[in-house]
């Protein structure tokens, strides 16, 4: 794995809300153990992000001063959890889970569907910067299989019918699609 | 079968609302403070007597566990309820906590009091976004009624409680692993000793507890000892919620007693094996690290931790995948050795560099490429990793693949012998001249 | 720390061991080896590679790991039954996988811990018939070669850099089977750093300078010690072809534990370049033309002979004892007694033993629970010294550091009071407003770091005075402890007081401004390249050094001598031990060891000495100076009071403390000479920009 290079041109800082939630995640912690914050500030550093959804480099190194780590330190953690993410993702990220029980619930069939129906392949982006395709490992909710987390969202004993329709309720109009931005576009996990 | 009224989690299904209101309704905080006055000694005397063992897979007496922390401490106790569960096959806790939080919550005061914690976190899979939303909600709920705080639930006792969002991994299910996370740190677990009773979060004296041990801690210490005593066999004591997923016809989170006939689990609980019983190949009774067992077993497996390990599995989770004829049994298998690949910390070697090994050998093998003589190979790299790694996640990246070879070891040279025919005809095929 | 016996059985045999021992330990005291990879004396343990696995009962019945294991009484332990052996080749094979079988072209191979290892529990063929990982190469500057690929990911660059170095810039990142060792492409910022070297049990993090240079079994090894700070770091010098290829630690418990400095281990490339390798002397046309040895030594001395006025000898920073102690007695039969190595002008009386040495002794730094440092930073000064400190620190002795001076980041927390002297007289009055004074008084081993920034002003000596009192007076001069410590910069200063070289209790100014004053005839220089040039523009130079450097430039006889590595010498290091190096390679051409040029200078001064071989002007210099026959010997001084400080503020002088060290890297001759040297400073200067835009 070789670290990304992922700078945007303005310094990063949590605004308004998210700078109330971090906050609020850092007074969960003794004073002294700031650290314990990390996975809740780099979580809303990504979700501040709506331009790229991923955490920044700028973004990185401000939390690893809040924080009081080194960014070596944050790097580890960051790479560590597969929800964080340190390159761009689409609007949309649509992970699919693909272990065992899954699997026995038609999730074979269902990664392919969603990859024809998005016209990518697992782990890349839509060009238009919307969606983001993952396979991903359990779940958590495999009495409900198969599950697709769309973003914050469990979609769970999905056909691809379904999926077919949950992803055409996701794509905007047209009209919309000019709005995202090009910096995003054909971008790979 | 386990009686409605005998029902630890009376909303499991998710029927009835979980706001506190409701949740009163079903008995929860019902005169809380007068468990938590009994006192330390008495909550931990009963959890011991009424046979509670952990339910996040180990299986290590709960009581006995409670007992480690030290009595007198100058540094502060904490409690740490695991619910970063990510061990494929188990939902259990996710329903617990969308459908019955306070359940959670009324338990973490009594178990804090059990060891003599003052604050508790929850440390809550990354992934179960919309289940820390209500969980959250019930936290602050509980906060305003004063269930939780100074004086919770007007009890003397103090608790300061806090839900901790893990990011995606299942190692930290592990609870070194999750005590490193909660730290801010990559969640590799630690070397033990030193245990977490003696130096756990920050350094100070913690038990870790998964979700469903500690929910079922009020009912215990309201309805007795002796009554959850009552269920389940000798040293399999206790009501227990399984989850059910696979080729069943209603896959679902059931509580039934422990030591329930597997078979009647599945037939009654989940509505039946798809296609009938005579359709069932095999199940994994205990969670994905757990080896499977084939049908022939299934008939007369009890669902505890002594009858599955006579069979040379494991209780584990309680977390049962049930899989028919029409599963490729190697791919299923597989697809557990790409996760465990995947969600290895990396730490150490065995763990590493055994579960790649075992996972590519095990694809090629579903797709019949490879040599007989590779199955004992996979088995020998399975026992390199058993039992030679610092966490468990070595043993349970090689039981699934063990149990494998042991049960269906035939189906394996078979498809290898199937494409190298294929193969060998294809080729005189293409010798042929045209 | 409490511990006691207990009794334990290691292979059938019965044994008392140390309960704070851990099992691999245990082993490893009664003689029984343990393969390991990860696990070492000097790091956090870490049980990650799981080559160390034993059977241990009572226990579960699966072997464990002995580096993590503590002892207890009745574990019986078995290092060598087969489902041991079984188990540690499983690891092996492991550890084998995704290694790639390079060795012929690594230059690890021949001193490999892998290679090694797997000898005994390596199969002989592999079963892995995957594709192997490959992992890219990182950047961890001009000192370290990385090739990742054969990353085992024992992790202790990773704990060597947090614990010992006290950097942040090593890390795995990564999860599973794709985790890897990185510091962002980023420059280790650290003198310590060549240490990830020896640490890596494989071929990983090579020495980038040293590069298919050699291979191990073709080295010639001679044991010396390091001239490049006043530690006496003791090192091993490899050669080849009468070359040295490179310098490694040696092993020195109460000295460099098996540290050195990146100066320490790189600079000698610097050896081979811009050599003085023949005599010379400067003709009328204001030339230097080289002559022979017979030419050059009677310019000298007629040199000498005819001067009218003074004559002085300066050393220089890598003097050996030998060389000082000849200088010293040919100047003496001269009648001439203006000698001194001390170039920077450190001002201190070399009349009070435990006013110049590092009276702590090194072993004992990371006892002290209080510090406070003047005038120095001992993360450059002396970085394996400072590393003890820190390794204090973290141990938990060490609770305070305040400093006085440049601030600076000495890897552990240090409260730079201020850059002023009279801070340190505030303090002395025992009245500070930050309570430094309080602190040190009620610490129980408090302990003082004198250093040349503060030395090396008009001020110093009474900055040195002041010292003394407050280490007096704050209790750090007690039975069994004693905390004032001068930390010097070079390898010859201890030296050259401790045989009377060094002598002037005002130092070498008052020598410097009558040679600027033209009061001084000739300069007899020997290896001295760093006090101010202009002091030398009115008299008559002669150089006696082994590399073209500053005073060559300038110099009108060059007798070109032997560098550290040439000659067999002994250095006092800052505590007062004498230690002895040998010679590696010879000197080139037709430079010679020092005493033998001084040897034949004296002849042709009609000042013949008494000795006529090395051994001879050792025994010569022990027989005056008795105490430094004993080597690896610490002579302790008693304390008495080092004179009485001007305690009105006109003694000091306001002018802030600055640093005179502007480069760690190149401070001599040698490293000046170094292009690996040379790469370093580049590299700093680059990450000191990057991190300032940053």
């Amino acid at each position: 794995m070789s670290v990304s290079k992922n700078t945007t041109r303005e310094d990063f800082a949590f605004r308004g809300g998210f700078a109330e939630r971090a906050k609020k995640e850092l007074a969960k912690y003794p004073a002294s153990r700031k650290q314990s914050a990390v996975l809740a500030l780099l979580d809303l550093a990504q979700r501040q992000n709506k331009l790229t959804n991923c955490v920044t480099d700028n973004a990185m190194s401000s939390i690893a001063s809040m924080l009081g780590m080194s960014v070596l330190r944050l790097e580890e953690v960051a790479s560590f959890y597969t929800m964080i993410n340190r390159k761009s993702v689409g609007k949309y990220h649509v992970q699919c889970c693909m272990t065992t029980p899954c699997m026995l619930c038609g999730s074979d069939d269902l990664l392919p569907f969603i990859e024809k129906h998005l016209g990518i392949v697992c782990g890349e982006s839509t060009s238009d910067g919307l969606f983001t395709l993952s396979r991903v490992e359990c779940l958590g909710a495999c009495a409900n299989a198969p599950v697709v987390q769309i973003n914050d969202d469990f979609h769970e004993d999905v056909t691809p019918e379904r999926m077919g329709e949950i992803l055409r309720k996701l794509k905007p109009s047209k009209k919309n699609v000019a709005k995202v931005s090009p910096a995003t576009r054909g971008a790979k996990l | 079968m386990l009686e409605d009224k005998d029902k630890i989690f009376t909303n499991l299904d998710g029927r009835a609302a979980v706001d506190l209101a409701s949740s009163k309704d079903r008995g929860i905080w019902h005169q809380t403070s007068r468990l938590v006055k009994r006192g330390r000694d008495s909550i931990v005397e009963e959890i011991k007597e009424s046979g509670l063992r952990g339910r996040g897979g180990a299986g290590f007496p709960t009581g006995l566990k409670w007992s480690f922390m030290p009595r007198s401490s100058s540094l502060p106790c904490y409690l740490v309820v695991n619910a970063d569960e990510s061990e494929p096959g188990t939902c259990k806790d996710r329903d617990m906590i969308r459908f019955e939080p306070h359940r959670l919550l009324e338990g973490c005061l009594l178990s804090a009091v059990g060891i003599g914690a003052h604050c508790v976190y929850i440390y809550i899979r990354g992934e179960f976004v919309r289940e820390s939303e209500v969980l959250q909600e019930a936290i602050d709920e509980a906060y305003g009624d004063g269930l939780l705080g100074k004086n919770a639930a007007g009890s003397g006792y103090d608790l300061e409680l806090y839900l901790h969002r893990g990011a995606g991994a299942y190692i930290c299910g592990e609870e070194t692993a999750l005590l490193e996370s909660l730290e801010g740190k990559k969640g590799q677990p630690r070397l033990k000793p030193p245990f977490p009773a003696g130096l756990g979060l920050y350094g100070c004296p913690t038990t870790v507890n998964n979700v469903e041990t500690i929910a079922v801690v009020p009912t215990i210490l309201r309805r007795g000892a002796s009554w959850f005593s009552s269920f389940g066999r000798e040293g399999n004591r206790g009501t227990k919620v399984f989850s059910i997923s696979g080729h069943v016809n209603k896959s679902c989170n059931v509580e039934e007693t422990m030591s329930v006939p597997l078979k009647d689990l599945i037939e009654h609980s989940a509505g039946g094996v798809r296609g009938g019983w005579d359709n069932l190949l095999a199940v994994i009774p205990g969670g994905s690290s757990v080896p499977l067992l084939p049908r022939s077993l299934c008939e007369t497996a009890l669902m505890d931790y002594d009858s599955l390990q006579e069979l040379d599995s494991g209780f584990g989770t309680g977390a049962v995948i049930v899989m028919d004829r029409s599963t490729d049994i190697i791919k299923a298998i597989a697809r557990l050795s790409h996760f465990y690949k995947h969600e290895s910390c990396g730490q150490c070697t065995p763990c590493r560099e055994g579960t790649g090994w075992m996972w590519r050998v095990l694809e090629r093998l579903a797709e019949g490429r490879g040599q007989t003589s590779e199955i004992d190979l996979l088995l020998q790299v399975s026992k390199q990793v058993e039992g030679h790694t610092i966490c468990a996640l070595g043993d349970a990246a090689a039981w699934p693949v063990q149990g494998l070879i042991r049960h269906f070891r035939s189906e394996i040279v078979s498809r290898i012998e199937t494409r190298q025919e294929k193969e060998s005809s294809s080729a005189v095929l293409a010798e042929e001249p045209a | 720390m409490s511990s006691s016996m207990v009794k334990i059985t290691i292979d059938g045999k019965e044994h008392e061991c140390d309960s704070s021992l851990t099992v691999l330990q245990a082993c490893e005291e009664v003689g029984i080896e343990i393969p390991r990879f990860c696990y070492h004396d000097r790091l956090s343990i870490a049980g990650n590679c799981r080559m160390c696995l034993v059977d241990v009962s009572p226990g579960p019945a699966k072997p464990q790991a002995s580096c993590a294991l503590p002892i207890a009484s009745g574990m019986n332990i078995t290092t060598a039954s087969p489902s041991v052996r079984k188990a540690r080749k499983g690891v092996m094979e492991f550890l084998l996988i995704n290694h790639p079988l390079d060795c012929p072209i690594c230059d690890q191979g021949g001193e490999c811990d892998l290679q090694d290892l797997a000898l005994s529990y390596g199969f002989d063929r592999g079963r892995f018939i995957e594709n192997k990982r490959a992992v890219s190469e990182k950047y961890m500057g001009p000192l370290i070669k990385t090739i990742m690929t054969r990353c085992i990911h024992c992790t202790r660059c990773v704990r060597f850099a947090n614990e010992v170095a006290g950097i942040d810039s090593i890390g795995m990142v990564g999860r599973g089977e794709s985790v890897e060792i990185t510091s962002l492409e980023k420059t280790i910022d650290s003198e310590l750093s060549g240490n990830v070297i020896d640490l890596c049990p494989v071929g990983a993090l090579t020495s980038k300078p040293y590069a298919y240079r050699a291979r191990s079994w073709e080295l010639e090894k001679t044991d010396s010690i390091d001239v490049m700070d006043a530690v006496g770091s003791n090192i091993r010098v490899d050669s080849k072809n009468g070359k040295v290829m490179r310098i490694l630690p040696r092993l020195h418990e109460d000295v460099n534990e098996e540290w050195i400095s990146d100066k320490a281990r790189f600079s000698c490339d610097g050896l081979a370049c811009q050599r003085l390798d023949r005599p010379y002397v400067r003709d009328e046309k204001k030339e230097l033309v080289a002559v022979d040895w017979q030419e050059a030594l009677s310019r000298t001395a007629t040199s000498i002979l005819e001067a009218k006025n003074r004559i002085v000898g300066l050393a220089g920073d890598h003097s050996d004892l030998e060389s000082m102690y000849a200088l010293k007695k040919m100047l003496l039969a001269l009648g001439i007694d203006g000698f001194d190595t001390r170039q920077g002008g450190a001002c201190y009386d070399p009349g009070f033993r435990h006013g110049y040495l590092f009276n702590t002794g090194i072993g004992n730094v990371s006892r002290a629970d209080a510090l406070l440092i003047v005038g120095c930073n001992p993360r450059e000064d002396a970085p394996v010294v400072n590393a003890r400190i820190r390794q204090g620190w973290l141990q938990g002795n060490l609770r305070s550091a305040y400093g006085i001076g440049v601030a600076c980041d000495v890897s552990y927390p240090c409260n730079w009071i201020s850059d002023s002297s009279s801070a340190l007289l505030e303090i002395a009055s025992g009245k500070d407003r930050l309570g430094v004074f309080a602190t040190l008084n009620a610490a129980e081993r408090p302990m003082l770091l004198l250093g040349y920034d503060a030395l090396e002003r008009k001020d110093g000596k009474e900055i040195w005075k002041l010292c003394g009192k407050l280490a007096e007076k704050s209790g750090m001069i007690g039975e069994d402890w004693n905390g004032f410590n001068m930390l010097h910069r070079t390898a010859s200063a201890v030296g050259a007081c401790e045989i009377g070289f060094n002598r002037r209790e005002n130092g070498i100014n008052p020598l410097l401004v009558s040679m600027a004053k033209g009061e001084v005839d000739v300069a007899i220089v020997m290896g001295a390249d760093e006090f101010d040039l202009d002091s030398l523009e009115k008299c008559f130079t002669v150089y006696i050094g082994h590399h073209g450097d500053r005073v060559a430039q300038v110099a009108d006889v060059i007798l070109p001598s032997a560098a550290y590595t040439e000659k067999s010498g002994m250095w006092v290091n800052l505590e007062g031990r004498v230690q002895m190096g040998f010679a590696a390679v010879a000197p080139p051409g037709e430079a010679r060891a020092d005493w033998r040029i001084l040897r034949a200078l004296s002849e042709h001064l009609n000042v013949v000495p008494s000795w006529n071989s090395l051994q001879e002007l050792r025994v010569a210099l022990w027989k005056e100076h008795p105490d430094l026959r004993e080597l690896d010997g610490v002579l302790q001084a008693d304390w008495h009071s080092l004179g009485d400080v001007v305690s009105r503020k006109e003694g000091l002088h306001a002018t802030p403390i600055v640093s005179r060290c502007k480069n760690y890297y190149m401070s001599d001759p040698i490293s000046r000479a170094s292009s690996t040297m040379a790469e370093c400073t580049r590299a700093r200067r680059e990450l000191r920009e990057k991190d300032k835009a940053a």
